[in-house]
């Protein structure tokens, strides 16, 4: 056992003592649809006692367990449970898990971005359910009069061996809330000060496959999600902002629209008034628009058909064309380095063998497949906010300063999100939906079209970048350059793989202003970066006449046992680098494959370490991935069952945007605005079959949700080498001639 | 606005709204059917399916005004205790990642094989490709639709 001082906030151990169960299970269900069966009512306890925050146990032994963060399809719902489900000790059967508001009195960090959910919430969720675990063993030492030591717990019940005596938590979850001071008022309730961790080898439910906790009501189309929200008296509303970047509100005829069928009212709005700094979660967001409002969502789609608004701006708007320019233009243009090891130029002048290439991708949208939406109703006296938001504690901030209301006044609900890839981590529309709300003094649900989410901007950057690289005359890699460029991001991780494995490495890095604008999207940056240096990579060892596995293995080494420059600078792990390519290639048979269509690629971001090989065959012109082989090295595994579908979409995420999508622009205007003419991966393009592999290393865990997106263009553009003969420079493949044919 | 009249899930309902309304949009704002999804509207994604008769159409191109007789079927009528094969096989498989766009695979996958009870994998991408999934479940639909298809010739 590992003891540990408890670091939850104390205020997340102050409890009430019994709560109404059916009280409870109101709050559970919050659309009146969720209908229980005469099982599920009667398997309800009659009362549940909360032991902290983030669990209630039931005085029939049920457990519910609060899920902190919020849940857009990373499966933090089942994982954080299970996290805490283990080191309470129940069975995995009796447990109930509920979405917990945001209360950051309890909860330390409700955000979903950057694969961290878990990762950040690992040691605070273990000690929630050490700590609650350790009152109950508590209370059953206090009822028979035996030392707590000699309790031990299994799968939901305290025994004393030594007295024969057992008891559910349920009988004992009473006295575990009143046990250490009975008396006083709730304030004064001293949580443990030290609780036992179970030892890795201990756990019964961390590393399990456990299935979806929302799967049952999403197969049978249960609201669960913003859009789905509908409330008594909710008016629909919908926006329209300007059609191209960098223009401005000027006016408009409403008086055949108003009269419109359904239609309440249409209205210009400021977001953001005056006095009102956007923050970093607002994003992309519009400060001003025109809100229709209506009855029902075709209404409203209807009149804003109709609608005629004038907008101003400034004549020279952007284009596609014109920032490929300036983006080359900055890659030519001298910069003060990131970091530099050695002298760069003068090796790279000496090598007996050099290479040089540019990689480019585009713009692109994150397209959640739900678009965005906001529930509002703003009174004088309150904000009830509630949908789908990445980042729920910012959003709270910018309303309410919005709103000029006092935080405590504002309560915001997270629904399930139907994707989010970043784009929930800007919020703006639900600042909308109040500022619509406040005006339209009622309660409305704003929903973007299709269209509305993909011209609204927050897109992805688009990036250029352009690799230098040096062998000796043993085809050692001497000298390595990288400069990337991107619009309003600077693209490149200095210190990340191969800093550290060549001795004269040169890093440059700058960004374009551009109106267009900009937001994470999953893996940021890596998620383009990987694959160029990947693809380069693969040209170096090509050069080099080495095996692009084993030319890796080499680099790795060297960063190991004679690292270049402070290692401590250096962002990655070599060895664990070196141990996901090792069982990929394990796995994937790769020294037997022969002649096969396969590419390999490997990287590092978000704290863990991904290595894939691709294997594909050409079917005329159009690539078919037959199978895709990934190694991942996360620390400790939560749920595998999940864990490989995170795994999975991020591979099919990651061979669909690099072959097929993009945003282009004319005069500022995109020229994508549905899925008609911006072309996402379907499903007879998704690989046939796909393996994954994890590390087993009982380190802390780490992100999920993105690192095995990145490598995987690296391992197309490799792959489709093999099997065409030519190099992919620019995304999206499939317009490059070489593949269309 | 005028009065229709359509049968959902064995139920008859009466409504009035526009004759051009879709049927996505009278299921969710006027009958709180809200299974049924809303992607893109113009008929690319699929997460609008629903069955008329027992075809596999996209409600969002559905105006309540051409529904007339036929029956249609929603994923909350599908199986009345969420125990369709299909839905069984999306279970075991643990397709869903956010899982808005899964009732609209289901239903495909369901018309699909209501006609098709064991379809090659050539069948079944070219069922299945009107329906998006941006999270990426495309390997596990392929390999729920063959687990339900198996438990349908074993029955
Ligand atoms: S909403 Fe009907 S096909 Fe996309
Ligand atoms: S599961 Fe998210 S779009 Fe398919």
């Amino acid at each position: 056992m590992t003891l540990v001082k408890t670091k939850i906030g104390r205020r997340s151990f102050i409890r009430t003592s019994a709560l109404a169960g059916g009280g409870m299970m109101v709050g559970f269900s919050w659309l009146a649809s969720c209908k229980m069966t005469p099982e599920e009512v009667n398997a309800l306890p009659k009362e549940w006692f909360e032991i902290n925050g983030f669990l209630k146990i039931g005085d029939n032994g049920k457990v519910t367990i609060m899920s902190p963060n919020p849940e857009i399809g990373q499966n933090v719902k089942t994982a954080m449970p299970m996290i805490v489900a283990d080191e309470l000790d129940v069975d995995w059967k009796d447990v109930i898990v509920e979405q917990a508001p945001l209360n950051l009195d309890i909860f330390q960090r409700q955000l979903a971005g950057g694969s961290q959910s878990i990762r950040a919430g690992w040691e605070g969720l273990r000690m929630a359910g050490a700590t609650a675990r350790k009152m109950l063993k508590q209370a059953a030492a206090k009822a028979w009069e035996v030392p707590i030591e000699e309790i031990t717990t299994s799968n939901g019940v305290l025994y004393h061996k030594a007295s024969n005596k057992s008891a559910g938590y349920g009988e004992m979850a009473s006295a575990a809330v009143t046990v250490q001071s009975p008396d006083a008022a709730p304030e004064s309730i001293e949580a443990p000060e030290e609780v036992e961790l179970k030892e890795i080898k201990d756990f019964t439910i961390i590393g399990t496959d456990r299935l979806n906790v929302d799967g049952p009501d999403i197969v049978t189309g249960k609201p669960l999600f913003g859009l789905d929200v509908y409330e008594e008296g909710m008016l629909t509303a919908m926006i329209v902002h300007p059609p191209a970047f960098g223009k401005k509100y000027k006016s408009m005829n409403v008086d055949n629209v108003k009269s419109m069928p359904g239609i309440k009212d249409v209205f210009p709005i400021t977001v953001y008034p005056e006095g009102v700094e956007k923050q970093w979660s607002d994003g992309g967001g519009i400060p001003e628009l025109v809100a229709i409002v209506g009855e029902s969502t075709w209404q409203c789609m209807q009149a804003k058909k109709a609608l005629k608004v004038e907008w101003e701006g400034p004549s020279e708007l952007e284009s596609t064309a014109s920032y490929g320019n300036d983006l080359d233009k900055l890659l030519e243009a001298p910069v003060t380095a990131a970091r530099k090891d050695g002298d760069f130029n003068r090796a790279f002048k000496g090598a007996a063998k050099t290479i040089e290439r540019t990689y480019s991708a585009p713009f692109l949208a994150h397209n959640t497949m739900e678009p965005m939406n906001f529930y509002a109703h703003v009174t004088d006296e309150k904000a009830i906010l509630k949908g789908p938001i990445q980042t729920p504690e910012f959003l709270e901030k910018t309303v309410s300063a919005v709103l000029d209301m006092p935080l405590d006044k504002i309560d915001i609900g997270m629904t399930r999100m139907g994707g989010g890839f970043g784009r929930r981590l800007y919020g703006h529309f639900g600042v909308e939906a109040a500022v619509i709300s406040k005006k339209a003094k009622a309660p409305i649900k704003l929903v973007y079209s299709r269209e509305d989410d993909m011209t609204q901007g927050t897109y992805r950057p688009a990036y250029k970048v352009k690799f230098k690289a040096g062998l000796d005359e043993d085809n050692k890699l001497i000298a390595y350059y990288v400069k990337g460029v991107g619009t309003n991001d600077d693209l490149i991780f200095e210190n990340r793989f191969p800093a550290g494995a060549v001795d004269n490495y040169l890093a440059e890095k700058t960004s374009l202003e551009t109106k267009i604008t900009t937001g994470a999207w999953r893996a940021p940056r890596s998620n383009f970066i990987a694959g160029a240096e990947q693809s380069f990579m693969d040209e170096v060892a090509e050069l080099a006449g080495k095996d692009p596995i084993e030319f890796r293995l080499d680099l790795f080494d060297r960063a190991m046992k004679n690292p270049v420059g402070d290692p401590e600078k250096n962002d990655y792990d070599a060895e664990r680098y070196a141990g996901v390519l090792k069982l990929v290639k394990e796995k994937s048979n790769w020294t037997n494959s022969g002649d096969k269509a396969r590419g390999v690629s490997a990287y590092y971001c978000h704290n863990s370490y991904v290595a894939q090989v691709l294997h594909l065959t050409m079917d005329g012109n159009t690539p078919k991935v037959d199978k895709v082989w990934c190694a991942v090295d996360c620390g400790i595994v939560i749920n595998p069952i999940s864990a490989k579908n995170q795994i999975e979409g991020g591979i099919i995420d990651g061979i669909g945007h690099a072959m097929y999508s993009q945003m282009t622009f004319k005069d500022g205007v995109p020229e994508q605005q549905n899925f008609d003419n911006y072309r996402l991966i379907r499903n007879n393009e998704a690989p046939k079959e796909i393996e994954s592999y994890f590390v087993d290393n009982g380190i802390d865990p780490t992100g999920l949700g993105e690192p095995s997106l990145p490598p995987i263009v690296g391992a197309l553009a490799n792959a489709l080498y093999k099997a065409t003969g030519q190099r992919h420079y620019s995304q999206p493949f499939n317009t490059e001639k070489q593949i269309l044919g | 606005m005028a009065n229709f009249s359509v049968k959902v899930n064995g139920k008859t309902v009466d409504l009035e709204v526009d004759g051009s309304t879709p049927m996505l949009w009278v299921l969710r704002d006027h009958l709180k059917l809200v299974g049924t999804k809303y992607g893109c509207g113009i008929a690319q994604c699929g997460a609008c399916t629903v069955h008329l008769g027992d075809n596999a159409v996209r409600s969002c191109q559905l105006p309540i005004s051409s529904v007339g007789e036929k029956e249609i079927t929603t994923i909350e009528g599908l199986s009345e205790n969420g125990d369709h094969p299909v839905q069984k096989a999306w279970l075991e498989i643990d397709v869903p990642q956010c899982g808005y766009c899964q009732a609209g695979q289901i239903m495909t996958a369901s018309a699909l094989l209501k006609s098709n009870p064991s379809p090659s994998d050539d069948e079944i991408e070219g069922a299945m490709n009107g329906n998006i999934c941006r999270c990426g479940t495309y390997t596990r639909i392929k390999k729920a639709i063959k687990t339900a298809a198996a438990e349908n010739t074993n029955a």
